[in-house]
């Protein structure tokens, strides 16, 4: 712990070289955005190359940057560039600086990398949109927004960049907004992470009023000072922030619905990068959370139940694009375990993000290039034996799955064994339970994706009639053919070599040695058998049999989780409606209630002076009458006086 | 001599009003153009006099200017601005063009001519500027009422179908308020030293009263800026004359002249009677974070476009009014910038949902849907517009909000908090109205809406460029607002409280 406090309370050198070309990363994908979004039509002709090319240069950026990372010392690698003093006011001062550090350089590559792959891919998929423009217009925004997230050096500068891709996921969800069913899914996607960004915020005010600053820098040095209990509710709010961009429990609804976002937007968005978001906040604030063992637990119990929660909803979706968003759930799962871990997960929650960065965007893209030749349909009953006629997505979609399940060699068995592993590691009761929950995931993990796999590409073809399946264009497939390399080599790279290991531990930490509850070839061998029995299951059940079109009856658990194990029926019950009711029966008091009351007022008042009106009858009489009366009173309380 | 600017400034609306009101009826297109072109000199002036501002002056007002009025009573006419009156002062002269450029063609279906409406509107803001110019108390007082005259005929002949309704709820509503400042403002004479220039700002400053004294003056000032603001519960009239109002004046109304409420609330309230404000802080915060949360919810509920704006304000007010009263140096510059930057992004919404309204003939929500699809620029800058009222981070409304937001929770942890959920309901409110007007496919009488004018497009992008602008880059504005905050600080003897944390910055 106090070589992890010191690592990022370390006062970064300042950016020079080819650093200070840092705020170029974000500065490309921002002229991407504004060129195109002000631009209008205009830039239709040109908008998709211009939009593709800006990542791809910010990319390069990247890699510059990168190598001169390599070429430094390992404890000198943190560089910040500062901008401009964005709100000084009192006490308060926040600049906008960014910070290249090895953590913050994973996600550049990734985001970069991958993004540019994306944007590459989009401009095929996207190719009879009439609206392309605006589409890499809202991506490329994305992008630099992602970017200034993962680079800003304090949380305020963070949170701009987290709600920046909060912006952008909700502009692309709704990108075809004219589907009412759409439009809300994308509502639904922004308020629920408003919900977590209530606890961001929540936890940066608690870091000014308790240290009096909100950069990294300055809440890690200050954070030894912290007591446990006010580190807790800081590290529980920004775990509430993390729930909500990763679509972590109890926060998870909005996940599946934002697959209403255009195919590229699910790979980008809500796969490789934005949703994991949460992982980088909580690996970020490592200093924080190693003060809040409580807190700690509750990330890992966050993380597990999330895993399982997925695995299950995964396995009962007949939509793909379904299956591998509550794939995505389940995966950022075992990351978010990994990183409450503490030292000994971090950096295995951030391999576990890469290499799934890459299987699951080369996943999702195989996904939308099935639907690319399927007239968009996503109900993989109706797919099957697409083998044979899309051999490059078959192939490319083969070796993601493969990763994914933790095919022996390939990425996602380092990654993700690696988690498993990790989960065991303690005493009591807390390996047993975190690390079977790990263990079966994997199992589960290896049923469900064995069962996308085969329905779509194996078996029957149980096609509509007016399909025609074919293999998608170049500038889709040369994407997919990277990421596939990627998904199968990238595990190896980084994970036996320990390379990621050293590259992060001025950040993360060094763990300490900790044995397992069991073994570390047990584990290893459990898995492998556990994989081999979920996959033999899938082949099983949708191989040998017959699929059949529309999807049978099904357990009570099949019926659960095909509607998400009830949340939303539960989020409609326990807030939506109760929330229409007291919003309605507000405006009902408002008027009746408090306006009432004014009103009731006036009208008392107009009342009383309409009684009084009648006293100014005009008959002088009456007034010579009231005047007698007056003296008459007058003269009486004089003489009372007197006496 | 120097030169009088605030006087200048305040003048030449006023001079064009007449002349705008002289002109011969039928020429109202030429009233039209004589109205826009002499608000844009105050404009101008004000630019210069931001330029020639000090904000690292000691004084507490510059561009002074202080003369006799009626010196049996120890008025003056005493003029002057700190950053910020400064600030506000930008705001009426930045809005002002603006609003009748969008008002071209709202005041022909008025009962009265077009002239008429573009001369109140000119009249109003010559009245503003004063407001927020005056350094004597009665001064600002006599302004504070001034207002409500071309206000109330803005609404009452140029409003919807309740508009007179609203005038008068409006002006009944406005009256009461005064009646009680007119009440503190005799009481503060009676009570304080006297002699020459009584009323002048900084010879009240210090005043020292008995404790019940000065409860009952605060509570005389507060209750009409508290009604003037609007606070939570005496927000009534605002959505009634919000919603009648012509878009052009319900901005002037919301974004401008319900400044004037928590504004007095900084010039008068806190350094006049500092003890007093202390003593108040609690239920005012309480009836802050209340309208907060109160205003959010109603809006969602809300069926008709404008009174739904108009109670997203109400929700805003409660945020300035938190702030001020939360006494700490970030929630009173978070304030004032909330001030300014509600001014624009309320203004950007009720223009954009006015150019709807027009083009539909209704307020209705129900009545709109797939706008996005016949009209992506309007739709594109709603968006924007309402993005900059739920404080998207990026675009001006964050940074004030979330300084009021940290400022309120270094005193107020509790109120802080509940008040922070204010965020997820603005984010239902902003994107519920844009899904339901913009989203889906067009109906049958949306399908023939067109998108925005070159005239609509001149009168959104200054409003948009300035959210963003302020976005990213408050702080020239906060530069200026700071010192005048630490002033009130230190009137009201408050200091930030240090970081709780033991042993930090030791």
């Amino acid at each position: 712990m106090g070589t992890l406090l010191a690592a990022q309370s370390h006062q970064a050198a300042g950016a020079s070289g080819v650093f200070s070309l840092t705020w170029l990363l974000v500065a490309l994908p921002m002229l991407g955005a504004a060129v195109l979004l002000l631009g209008g039509r205009r830039t239709d002709r040109f908008g998709h190359l211009l939009g593709a090319a800006l990542p791809g240069a910010a990319f390069v950026v990247g890699v510059i940057e990168f190598i001169a990372l390599l070429g430094r010392d390992g404890s000198d690698r943190a560089l910040s560039q500062h901008l401009f003093s964005w709100v000084p006011a009192g006490g308060f001062q926040v600049d906008v600086g960014l910070l290249v550090d090895p953590l913050s350089m994973c996600f550049v590559l990734l985001i970069t990398g991958v993004g540019t792959l994306i944007h590459v891919y989009s401009i095929g998929y996207m190719e009879h949109d009439p609206d392309r423009r605006r589409f890499f217009g809202y991506l490329n925004l994305f992008v630099a927004a992602m970017l200034l997230l993962v680079l800003a050096d304090s949380y305020l500068t963070l949170y701009v960049g987290w709600e920046g891709v909060g912006l952008a996921s909700y502009l692309l969800i709704g990108f075809w907004s004219y589907n009412p069913a759409y439009a809300a899914a994308a509502k639904k996607a922004f308020v629920a992470n408003r919900v977590g960004d209530f606890g961001l915020s929540v936890a940066i005010m608690i870091m000014f009023a308790q240290l009096g600053t909100v950069s990294f820098q300055g809440v890690f040095a200050g954070a030894g000072h912290l007591s446990e209990g006010v580190a807790t509710a800081m590290g529980l709010m920004l775990l509430l922030g993390a729930c909500g961009k990763s679509a972590q429990f109890p926060l998870q609804s909005w996940l599946g619905d934002a697959m209403a976002g255009p195919t590229p937007v699910s790979a980008l968005i809500h796969a490789a990068t934005m949703v994991t978001a949460g992982v980088y906040l909580v690996v970020r604030s490592a200093p924080i959370f190693e003060l809040a063992p409580n807190a700690q637990l509750v990330v890992v119990i966050v993380g597990a139940v999330t895993l399982i929660f997925g695995a299950i909803v995964g396995c009962a979706k007949d939509d793909i694009k379904k299956a591998l968003a509550a794939s995505t759930m389940s995966q950022i799962g075992y990351m978010m375990l990994a990183a409450g871990l503490g030292p000994v997960g971090y950096v295995f929650a951030i391999f576990h993000l890469l290499t799934h960065g890459f299987f699951k965007a080369g996943l999702f893209l195989g996904a939308g290039s099935v639907m690319h030749g399927m007239n968009d349909q996503v109900d993989m009953r109706r797919f099957g034996g697409l083998a044979t006629v899309m051999k490059v997505t078959w192939i490319t979609f083969g070796l993601g799955w493969l990763a994914i399940i933790g095919f022996p060699g390939l990425s996602g068995f380092w990654s993700k064994d690696k988690i498993i592993e990790a989960a065991f590691v303690g005493d009591g009761w807390r390996p047993w339970v975190f690390g079977l929950a790990a263990l079966i995931g994997a199992g589960v993990t290896a049923f469900y994706m064995t069962r996308v796999f085969l329905l779509t590409f194996h078996g029957k073809r149980r096609w509509s009639e007016d399909v025609h399946p074919h293999e998608s264009p170049l500038v889709m497939t040369v994407p997919l053919m990277i990421l596939a390399v990627g998904s199968a080599f990238l595990g190896l790279l980084l994970g036996p070599t320990g390379a990621l290991k050293t590259w992060l531990e001025p950040v993360t930490g060094v763990p300490g040695d900790e044995s397992t509850a069991l073994p570390l070839w047990s584990l290893t061998v459990l898995t492998v058998v556990l994989v081999v029995a979920g996959a033999g299951l899938a082949w099983s059940m949708y191989l040998r049999e017959e699929v059949p079109v529309t999807a049978p009856r099904g357990s009570w658990l099949t019926r659960a989780a095909r509607v998400d194990l009830y949340q939303d029926a539960l989020n409609e019950s326990l807030l939506m409606r109760p929330g229409q009711y007291l919003t309605r029966s507000l405006v009902y008091a408002d008027n009746r209630g408090i306006d009432g009351a004014v009103n009731g007022l006036a009208a008392l008042i107009g009342g009383t002076s309409g009684r009084f009106r009648r006293l100014q009858t005009g008959f002088v009489r009456s007034y010579a009458l009231s005047m007698f009366g007056g003296a008459a009173l007058v003269v009486g309380a004089m003489l009372l006086v007197r006496l | 001599m120097s030169f009088p600017w605030l006087t200048v400034i305040a003048a030449v609306p006023l001079a064009g009003a007449v002349a705008v009101a002289l002109l011969p009826s039928g020429r109202s297109l030429l009233a039209k153009q004589v109205a826009l072109g002499v608000s844009l000199v105050p404009l101008v002036l004000t630019v210069v006099m931001s330029l020639k501002f000090d904000s690292g002056s000691a004084a507490a007002f510059q561009f002074t200017e202080n003369h006799d009025w009626i010196p049996q009573f120890g008025v003056s006419y005493a003029l002057g601005v700190d950053g910020i009156g400064l600030v506000l002062i930008a705001l009426t002269t930045v809005l002002t063009p603006v609003c009748l450029l969008a008002s071209w063609r709202d005041a022909e279906e008025g009962r009265r001519s077009a002239k008429a409406y573009f001369a109140l509107m000119l009249l109003l803001e010559a009245a503003m500027i004063g407001v927020f110019a005056a350094t004597d108390v009665f001064l600002f007082y006599v302004l504070f009422e001034a207002m409500l005259i071309p206000m109330y005929f803005i609404i009452g002949a140029y409003g919807g179908a309740q508009r007179s309704y609203a005038a008068v709820k409006f002006l009944l509503y406005s009256l009461f308020g005064g009646l009680l400042m007119l009440a503190a403002v005799i009481g503060l004479f009676v009570v304080s030293k006297g002699g020459d220039h009584a009323f002048l700002l900084q010879n009240l400053v210090g005043t020292h009263f008995s404790p019940s004294t000065e409860r009952l003056l605060f509570l005389g000032f507060f209750a009409a800026f508290a009604i003037k603001a609007p606070l939570w519960p005496l927000h009534t009239w605002l959505p009634d004359a919000a919603a009648e109002a012509p878009p052009g004046g319900a901005v002037l109304l919301v974004g401008v002249m319900d400044k004037v409420g928590t504004f007095g609330m900084i010039r008068l309230c806190l350094p006049l009677f500092p003890d007093a404000s202390k003593w108040a802080a609690p239920v005012v915060i309480t009836l802050a974070v209340i309208g907060i949360l109160y205003g959010a919810l109603l809006a969602i509920a809300q069926t008709d476009l404008k009174r739904l704006i108009a109670y997203t304000s109400i929700s805003h007010f409660g945020f300035i009014t938190l702030g001020i009263f939360a006494m700490t140096t970030q929630a009173q510059s978070g304030s004032t910038l909330y001030m300014v930057n509600h001014g624009f992004s309320t203004a950007a919404l009720f223009l954009i949902a006015g150019f709807l309204i027009s083009r539909r003939g209704s307020r209705a929500i129900d009545d709109f849907g797939g706008v996005q699809r016949v009209a992506p620029m309007l739709a594109g800058t709603f968006l924007v517009a309402g993005l900059s009222s739920l404080a998207l981070p990026g675009l001006s409304s964050f940074v004030s909000e979330f300084l009021v937001l940290v400022g309120t929770f270094t005193r107020y942890e509790v109120a802080a908090v509940v008040a922070t959920a204010g965020i997820i309901l603005a984010s239902l409110y902003i994107l519920l109205m844009y899904q339901r007007t913009m989203t889906g496919e067009p109906t049958e009488e949306t399908s023939k809406l067109t998108d925005l004018t070159p005239r609509e497009a001149w009168v959104v992008a200054p409003l948009l460029a300035v959210i963003i602008a302020l976005g990213f880059y408050p702080k020239p504005v906060l530069d200026v607002i700071n010192p005048a905050v630490a002033r009130t600080m230190h009137q009201v003897g408050q200091h930030d409280p240090a970081p709780s944390a033991e042993g930090v910055g030791k």
